[in-house]
């Protein structure tokens, strides 16, 4: 088989992952672009290994314990997401902006979209009170 | 002169001439061709829809794409874990992950941000980039799928179990770490909150739950 194949769908996979995450609103849709990265990763790392037929198959083990490690950044990472849900009532990842720096990176992005059940806790958490209730609920 | 020329080139040329080329393809790349572009079409469909929990079902069909290329390049093992890591339980826990955060089932208009078009842009330019790269570096180079199987279980456990085993047994330590920090993280508050203070008051040398109390009090 072509050497290409593999590289050519690998390099289109990560940036569709790429793209996934950098376009992404929802907190548990940039994980599932994240799995699409590492899932490339994998794919290059199997078709080189089948390719160079290394002794040691590096590729293959590489992949095997790549895996194991997005199974637990999967974990760690739908658990942090949990916990901004329980605090914030909002998994926008836009809207975690604890850690700006500026005043106007302050203001949130209002969007008249959203759901009322689901917008009045968190303009109650979030939007009046600013940074230091913002900070308590965090800490 | 002219000679040693076309020797030092030769090389290439013999290795583009004795295998064969993108005109004559095997049936392996006829199916590795078409399967993976069943899966960059589910990935796309995955990275843009506007209905979450298809996006998660979509991202089943990509991730089954994937362990069958990797059966393709003779992978058998890495194959069945994709199938039984990813489909199996990553899947269904991103799945449980959009139900507790309440994730709106249909269309959500809101699921892009207003970078899109530069996350658009950003996506294209490395794709281009990395493609005009990969497709430069290995348009010579074939893969020999011959002989036997290089992925099949009994491979993956003897080089896994003869040269990868400190590794291994690190990876376990890792994910039991990551199993304590999720179960930690994802821990409610306000359910634990009167056991942890109970044992705060009665050992007032423990440092655990000490770290751990006036943390989910303030919750």
């Amino acid at each position: 088989m072509h050497l290409a194949y593999p590289a050519v769908l690998a390099a289109l996979l990560f940036c569709t992952g790429l793209y996934g995450v950098l376009a992404r609103r929802n907190a548990i849709l940039v994980l599932m672009s994240v799995e699409l990265m590492l899932n490339a990763v994998n794919l290059n790392l199997v078709a080189f290994d089948v390719w160079l037929r290394d002794a040691l198959h590096s590729g293959q083990a590489l992949t095997l314990f790549t895996i194991a490690i997005a199974a637990a950044e999967i974990g760690i990472g739908l658990a942090i997401v949990l916990a901004v849900y329980r605090n914030r009532a909002s998994s926008d990842i836009d809207r975690l902006r604890d850690t700006a720096e500026t005043d106007e990176a302050e203001e949130l992005p209002d969007d008249p979209d959203d759901e009322s059940d689901a917008e009045a806790p968190e303009d109650q958490a979030t939007a009046p009170a600013g940074k230091a209730k913002k900070a308590e609920a965090t800490a | 002169m002219i000679a040693t020329g076309v020797a030092s080139l030769d090389p290439a040329l013999a290795a583009a001439a004795s295998h064969p080329g993108f005109l004559s393809p095997t049936g392996v790349e006829i199916a590795f061709v078409l399967v993976g572009i069943a899966t960059l079409g589910a990935a796309l469909v995955t990275v843009t829809t506007r209905q979450l929990v298809h996006a998660a079902l979509w991202l089943i069909v990509a991730l089954g794409g994937l362990a069958v290329e990797y059966l393709l390049l003779t992978a058998e093992f890495i194959a069945w874990v994709q199938v039984l890591i990813y489909v199996g339980s990553v899947v269904v826990l991103l799945l449980f992950g959009l139900m507790l955060t309440r994730a709106p089932i249909g269309r959500s208009p809101d699921a892009d941000s207003e970078n899109r078009w530069t996350a658009l842009a950003v996506a294209v330019a490395a794709a281009g980039t990395l493609v005009w790269v990969v497709v430069d570096a290995f348009r010579t180079t074939w893969i020999e799928l011959d002989g036997p199987a290089q992925g099949s279980t009994e491979a993956t456990g003897s080089f896994l179990f003869r040269h990868w085993v400190l590794p291994f047994e690190a990876l376990s330590v890792l994910l039991l770490a990551a199993l304590v920090g999720a179960i930690v993280l994802s821990r409610r508050g306000r359910e634990t909150a009167p056991g942890a203070t109970a044992p705060r008051a009665s050992a007032p040398g423990a440092n655990a739950p000490r770290a751990t109390a006036p943390r989910e009090d303030k919750r």
